[in-house]
């Protein structure tokens, strides 16, 4: 043994080591392969040793040959006995080399976890530190969840350097096993508080990233880290938190306004220029987030941009570089403020420095303007040529096509110029983007009709020209061009000047050469071609001409029925037999033209892109379903392809088999549906969704510029972009003059579209007009298109599994406690101290028990129930108990629950942010927010209590809504009281005294005629079921007459509305002149033909027969709809039967609801979340108890009786909208968990919200 | 996050290699040599970020480098780091080195990778900035080494016995 160990000894002073293979390889510079081989060799040899010293220098060697590139994978083996090595020195080789080459298939990675939890737990405090290095470089989902619970101990860890290398490793720990997070959460959080900076620095670094990928989650988070930003000193922190606060203001503008001030000071007060570009972009960002028009904010904005107008002219293109990128992302939200900086911008432009000039550009593209465009696109065309790198080229390209494109060319007045510019854009060798100015020139030449006679021209040319731009076909990506040329000359091929030389030159031999796709759009378009010159040929007398086209035609196919393309070969042969066809019929002299273009007759329209996606699967068709069944399983491989064979037996077997299916298919059916309802990240059809969304809206924003004037300018040849610049400003200059002139005559606003003129200044952006009639044709979009825009969605980010609920661990044991499944797994032969899971800290008595992983439900609720009784002491609120009980009956349900903010689905985050005062957790973020730093003079106090007055009103309007009865003042204080400054409770109480009697007053309007209507209301709703619900409620009745009314907005006029009266004759006799009247208010009046008084009846245009009922409608004008209103009302009618007539009347009260002031009208999720991020909105809030219906059931009432349509429904939570006549947005975020139903409510009349929400209240009071 | 650091010389030669991410070796080196076509064209006045290259990251990437005489430390980093920050990690990065092998030069790079790496692994942990306070990484990395070298102290006498 020992002579073996000397003997290795002795060996290893012959070793090369690390120094002595790079002096080698050095050394070998001729023939380094060669003599790195060798050394692999040599290597391989060591390794074989059983020295341990032996192994540790080679795969030292072995991980700078790594480097170098060489695969060592096959020493993975080796590099795990080196990593188990007792020694610090050989372990620190051994985890270098495995943090090198080791990754998650490496399969010796599960070999590890023993070494690396023993490593770990090593007294040597380095032991740990590198093993915890290693860790963060090949963690996989194994390794994560088997040593989750011993990284999560060592967060706790004596010694600082432990710590925070494990509080940074948890990251990768979550990345790679995302159950870990919650039971690790609280640890975490706790650490931001840690005494050592260096682990406090680590804790901020892994919870800025986490929220980076879903910052909602987080969002509870930021009293503690507005804390840390006043009080760290570290700029490392600061940056990181502050970085943090820039990804969580868009979810909370209220948080933004907290945030300015102290950015401010620290912008002014900073030194560190990284602090500073930093604070800025979260300045932008809480900008962005704020919705403009507060006065205040202004300066901030100006502030920002000084700043970086000083870095951008600062000599470090470090800091110009940087000004320029915070500058763009202003750009989005104000961009006058960036306009106003133009020059230095442009100036930017001609920076020697690429990434500068990249920058420079981003922002040209909301510099532009119609007055600008020309000249901007202009010097980038210079640019272009100039340019030398083609990647810088390509940017430029694709820029000035974006830039031009922009808002559906929204800037251009030109388009003969634009196209010009395309052309010119040809005319670049080796780009990339061929394609691109190919679908610009598609999407022009089909989308703005006036300019097809032109672009028609210029193709032509192009494909005349064709083998100058692409002059070696095949590696050029510019011979897309080729593509649309071609289609474009044969779709309006009526345009062409030369058709006969524009076929021949697509016929060349020379297109055999182009990539297939093009080459069958060229024989495809030049069939076109071909009916179009057959038609100006057949019009003449002599029949020659025809006849040589078809012979062209004859000549040239064949070439391209030789194709290697299957789709070239085909559309060639189809069409060589068409003309061979048609030159036997020209040659008996039959007249075929008309024939031939009836071919190609017909328009083509633009498609949306993603018209596709958007058509609503038919309703019964199932798209996962099997069309034939699916083989089954255990049938074996080589049995498959008999079956193929024997086509008798299975034709037997069909009909048999279908009934089969059918059930089968029934029961698979079932379950996706059941695993979709049990998949949180599957968003359901919403039930009404279908008939809500029939007419798509939003076709009608895009701009029809409708002038006409000027002559059309024609240039032969190849057309100069330059000209057109000057052309256009000498027209701009005739067109300025003529408006003059007519401005003289009439003032009046002429221009079709536009709003308001401001004056004629010296040339401001409306006086522009277009050169061409534009008619800009809207892509289609199929009828019934489902408009929803979350379908960019990546579902394999990583991240995803991350974006999990927190809010309520923690100290909030009894919120919404770790489920047993949420503990993290640990080693069954552990010490007791070591299996507690910190995640189970908050209940003591369950880790006594000691057997976490088995433990009856029965036990659990007790649990719970000590947990509740224990909360009921301390709670104050009656309703955030019941809140609590149905919490733990869900808590075995997924995340995501309803009571909560932060909902699991992106798609719905803006919605998730309504304030929602029940959960408590949120309460305490919402109090913090809206208690903002008390203002020092006076004049501050009042704007910032003014933008508290909606936080305040949020709250205590939700409290007063839920429960109307009781006296809330009281209550509303003590939860708030302590750290109440004096000030702003009085201001709140004047406030609330103020709602309340504003609320009081109409509370009362409401009881004492909405109890009747209601009742109603139920009567009808409670047999019926769902589909036969009817809005018709009952205005009067008596032994002659029933009449049942609904009332509905008009769309057109805002102060209209319809009331539908249904009459019905329940007696034997005939009624006649019946005469419907009603006593106007002031603010409601019925609208009484003209002639008549105000205070005479309407006739109704019937009479009723015994038995009949029939319908009338009268208009009503409203004025205020914030209110709902009564009109009493008197009918008079004549009962006559066979002896006598009575005259009869009926008295009734029509009850307006603000309800029927609303009108069901689709909305757009993204146009929805912008609507709640503009903060104009109140809010309000309700809650319904004893609910007792599924959740669709509910979503179809509150839409049909309360004119709403669903924005968004994820699992048992919705967004709904609706508008009222007068534009009012109302928007709802519904939330269902058991029997209680939570409603948050935005509007922005709140007075009118308020009535809505009672309105719904009523609706459910009666199921 | 990090998503790479590479050093290379003036030449491209390749003197440390750190992948926060995995990719087979041939993509390493695939990346470091677009990394050096992209830094190595640029003047010494431009400025100090780019916009990543094909391979390696994408829109949200960016390169963050500095010169220094023979070598180029080259970053990768994504949106969360702050590009004015990681500037003055690299500075933190070299001025270490500096301190470590007394007057720094590419030589002491070739021959001693595995050092640089101990070093930077106190300063970055799988792509998370770990420590940014040069004394306490130059202190760790003492630590380290004397242990280190007890270690073969203790191993050489014990040789010496047999």
């Amino acid at each position: 043994m020992a002579l073996k160990i000397v003997k290795g000894s002795i060996d290893r002073m012959f070793d090369k080591n690390l120094q002595d293979l790079v002096r080698g390889i050095r050394n070998h510079k001729e023939d380094e392969a060669k003599y790195i081989s060798t050394c692999i060799d040599e290597i391989k040899q060591e390794l074989k040793q059983d020295n341990i010293a032996v192994k540790a220098n080679a795969v030292c060697k072995l991980t700078y040959l790594q480097m170098l590139g060489y695969d060592v994978s096959w020493a993975a083996f080796n590099i795990v006995e080196v990593m188990s090595s007792s020694k610090f020195t050989y372990k620190r080789i051994g985890y270098l080399a495995a943090s090198q080459c080791f990754h998650e298939s490496t399969d010796v990675i599960m070999l590890t976890t023993n070494q690396i939890r023993k490593d770990l737990s090593s007294p040597n405090q380095y032991d740990t530190g590198v093993a915890l290095t290693g860790l963060s470089c090949f963690v996989t989902p194994d390794l994560a969840r088997d040593l989750a619970n011993d990284i999560m101990t060592l967060m706790s860890h004596t010694k600082p350097y432990i710590r925070k290398k494990a509080v940074l490793i948890m990251y990768k720990v979550f990345l790679k096993y995302p159950e870990s997070l919650r039971p690790a959460f609280p640890r975490l959080k706790e650490k931001l508080e840690d005494p050592d900076p260096g682990v406090q620095s680590a804790a901020v670094n892994v919870i800025c990233e986490l929220a980076r990928r879903n910052p909602k989650n987080y969002l509870s988070l930021a009293p503690l880290f507005f804390k840390l930003m006043t009080s760290s000193t570290n700029n490392w922190v600061l940056i990181k938190i502050i970085k943090l606060f820039g990804a969580l203001t868009p979810l909370e503008p209220r948080l933004g306004k907290k945030l300015i001030e102290p950015l401010t000071n620290l912008i002014h007060s900073t030194s560190a220029m990284s602090l500073l570009y930093e604070c800025v972009n979260t300045v932008i960002a809480v900008l962005i987030s704020l919705s403009s028009g507060m006065p205040n904010h202004s300066a901030s904005i100006q502030l920002c941009v000084q700043k970086l107008r000083i870095l951008i002219e600062d000599s470090d293109q470090n800091l110009k570089y940087l000004g320029l990128l915070a500058m763009s992302k202003i750009l989005k939200t104000h961009p006058k403020s960036v306009q106003s900086h133009k020059d230095l911008i442009l100036q930017c432009l001609d920076d020697k420095d690429e990434s500068i000039r990249l920058r420079a550009l981003d922002l040209l593209y909301g510099m532009v303007s119609k007055k600008n465009l020309m000249e901007i696109v202009k010097k980038l065309m210079l640019h272009v040529d100039k340019a030398e790198g083609t990647t810088y080229r390509d940017e430029l390209l694709t820029k000035i096509i974006d830039i031009c494109s922009q808002s559906n060319y929204q800037y251009i007045t030109n388009f003969e110029w634009y196209i010009s510019i395309l052309v010119e854009l040809t005319r670049l060798e080796g780009t990339r983007h061929g394609h691109l100015i190919a679908s610009q020139m598609l999407d022009v030449a089909i989308r703005v009709k006036a300019i097809r006679a032109f672009a028609v021209a210029q193709m032509a040319t192009l494909l005349d020209n064709a083998h100058l731009l692409t002059g070696n076909m095949q590696r050029n990506g510019i011979c897309e061009v080729s593509y649309a040329a071609a289609w474009i000359c044969g779709e309006f091929s009526e345009h062409l000047e030369n058709p006969m030389q524009t076929l021949e030159a697509m016929l060349r031999p020379k297109v055999a050469t182009l990539p297939g796709h093009i080459q069958a759009v060229y024989v495809q378009n030049a069939a076109k071609l071909f009916a179009t010159v057959l038609k100006s040929q057949e019009g003449n007398t002599d029949s020659t001409a025809a006849q040589e086209t078809s012979q062209l035609m004859i000549e040239r196919l064949p070439l391209f029925v030789q194709s290697a393309n299957l789709e070239v070969q085909e559309r060639a042969s189809c069409i060589l037999q068409l003309v061979k066809y048609i030159q036997k019929l020209q040659q008996k002299d039959v007249e075929v033209a008309e024939e031939v273009s009836a071919l190609f007759a017909g328009e083509l329209n633009p498609v949306a892109p993603k018209a596709q996606k958007k058509v609503p699967v038919p309703e019964g068709l199932d798209l996962d379903a099997w069309i034939n069944e699916p083989p089954s399983e255990s049938e074996s491989e080589d049995e498959q392809p008999k079956a193929i064979f024997t086509k008798e037996e299975t034709k037997h077997s069909r009909p048999r088999h279908i009934e089969v299916d059918e059930k089968e298919l029934a029961r698979r059916r079932e379950a996706r549906k059941q695993e979709q309802a049990n998949n949180p990240f599957y968003i359901k059809a919403s039930p009404s969704s279908q008939k809500v969304y029939q007419d798509t809206p939003g076709v009608e924003h895009i701009p029809v510029v409708q002038i006409d004037l000027s002559v059309p300018l024609k240039v032969p040849g190849l057309p100069m972009s330059d000209q057109y610049v000057k052309l256009e400003e000498e027209r701009r200059q005739k067109e300025r003059a003529e408006k003059k002139k007519k401005e003289k005559k009439k003032r009046k606003e002429k221009r079709s579209g536009r709003g308001k003129k401001h004056d004629s200044g010296p040339e401001s952006e409306e006086d522009i007009t277009p050169a061409h009639m534009v008619d800009i044709v809207t892509e289609e979009m199929p009828e019934n298109a489902l408009p929803s825009d979350d379908d960019d969605k990546d579902p394999n980010d990583p991240h995803k599994a991350l974006d999990i609920d927190l809010d309520n661990l923690g100290e909030m044991a009894g919120r919404r406690p770790l489920a047993d499944s949420e503990k993290l797994p640990v080693r069954s032969h552990r010490a007791v101290e070591a299996a507690k899971s910190p995640g189970e800290d908050g209940d003591a008595e369950t880790v006594a028990t000691q057997q976490p992983k088995k433990k009856s439900g029965k036990d659990k609720r007790d649990d719970k129930k000590k947990d509740k009784d224990k909360e009921r002491k301390k709670s104050k609120d009656e309703k955030k108990k019941k809140k609590h009980k149905h919490e733990e009956k869900e808590e075995d349900l997924l995340r995501g629950e309803v009571h909560e903010p932060v909902v699991q689905s992106e798609g719905i985050s803006q919605v998730a942010e309504l304030p929602t005062s029940t959960s408590a957790e949120v309460s305490d973020l919402d109090f913090w927010l809206s208690n903002a730093p008390v203002p020092s003079n006076t004049q501050e106090a009042a704007t910032v209590a003014a933008a508290e007055a909606p936080v305040a009103e949020v709250v205590s309007g939700a409290a007063q809504d839920s429960e109307p009865d009781e006296p809330k003042d009281t209550e509303m204080e003590e939860t708030k009281s302590s750290k109440h400054k004096k000030k702003k409770q009085k201001k709140e109480k004047e406030e609330k005294e103020k709602k309340k009697k504003k609320r009081h007053h109409h509370h009362h309007r409401h009881s004492d005629g909405g109890g009747e209507e209601s009742v109603q209301n139920g009567t009808v709703e409670e047999e019926e079921p769902l589909p036969s619900m009817s809005n018709y409620c009952l205005l009067a009745e008596n032994s002659y007459i029933k009449m049942v009314y609904d009332i509905q907005g008009n769309l057109q006029d805002g102060s209209q509305v319809v009331v539908s009266v249904i009459f019905e004759n329940k007696c034997d006799s005939f009624l006649k002149s019946m005469e419907f009247n009603v006593l106007d208010s002031l603010n409601s009046k019925l609208q009484r033909p003209e002639g008549s008084g105000p205070h005479d009846g309407l006739t109704v245009p019937f009479q009723l027969p015994p038995g009949v009922s029939n319908e009338a409608r009268f208009v009503f004008t409203v004025q205020s709809i914030v209110m709902p209103q009564k009109l009493k009302g008197t009918l008079t009618f004549i009962v006559k039967n066979e002896e006598s007539s009575t005259h009869e009347k009926l008295d009734f009260k029509l009850h307006f609801t603000c309800t029927s002031y609303l009108i069901t009208t689709p909305c757009y999720s993204d146009a929805y979340a912008k609507l709640l991020e503009s903060g104009d909105l109140k809010g309000s809030s309700l809650k319904l108890e004893g609910v007792n219906m599924p959740f669709h059931h509910l979503l179809a009432r509150i839409c049909f009786h309360h004119h709403f349509s669903v924005v968004e429904r994820i699992d048992s939570c919705s967004s709904m909208y609706s508008r009222s006549i007068q534009g009012h947005h109302v928007c709802l975020l519904v939330k269902s968990s058991g029997q209680t139903v939570s409603i948050d409510a935005k509007c922005d009349e709140p007075t009118m919200l308020g009535n809505v929400l009672d309105e719904i209240k009523q609706t459910f009071s009666q199921c | 996050m990090i998503k790479a650091i590479l050093i290379f010389n003036n030449h491209g030669k390749p003197r440390l290699s750190k992948f926060y991410e995995h990719y087979s070796e041939d993509t390493e080196q695939q990346i470091i040599r677009e990394t050096f076509h992209l830094v190595s064209k640029r003047d010494e006045n431009v400025c100090n970020f780019l916009e990543g290259g094909m391979l390696i990251g994408g829109s949200d990437y960016k390169l963050i480098y500095r010169h220094y005489a023979t070598l180029y430390f080259v970053f990768c980093v994504d949106s969360s780091e702050s590009e004015l920050g990681i500037l003055d990690l690299i500075q933190v990065f070299v001025e270490t080195l500096d301190k470590c092998f007394e007057n720094v030069c590419e030589l002491d790079l070739i021959f001693h990778v595995d050092k640089v790496h101990n070093i930077l692994a106190e300063m970055v942990m799988g792509g998370m900035v770990l420590e940014t306070n040069m004394n306490e990484i130059i202190m760790q990395v003492d630590a380290q080494n004397k242990m280190e070298k007890s270690e073969t102290f203790i191993f050489q006498s014990t040789r010496q016995d047999r």
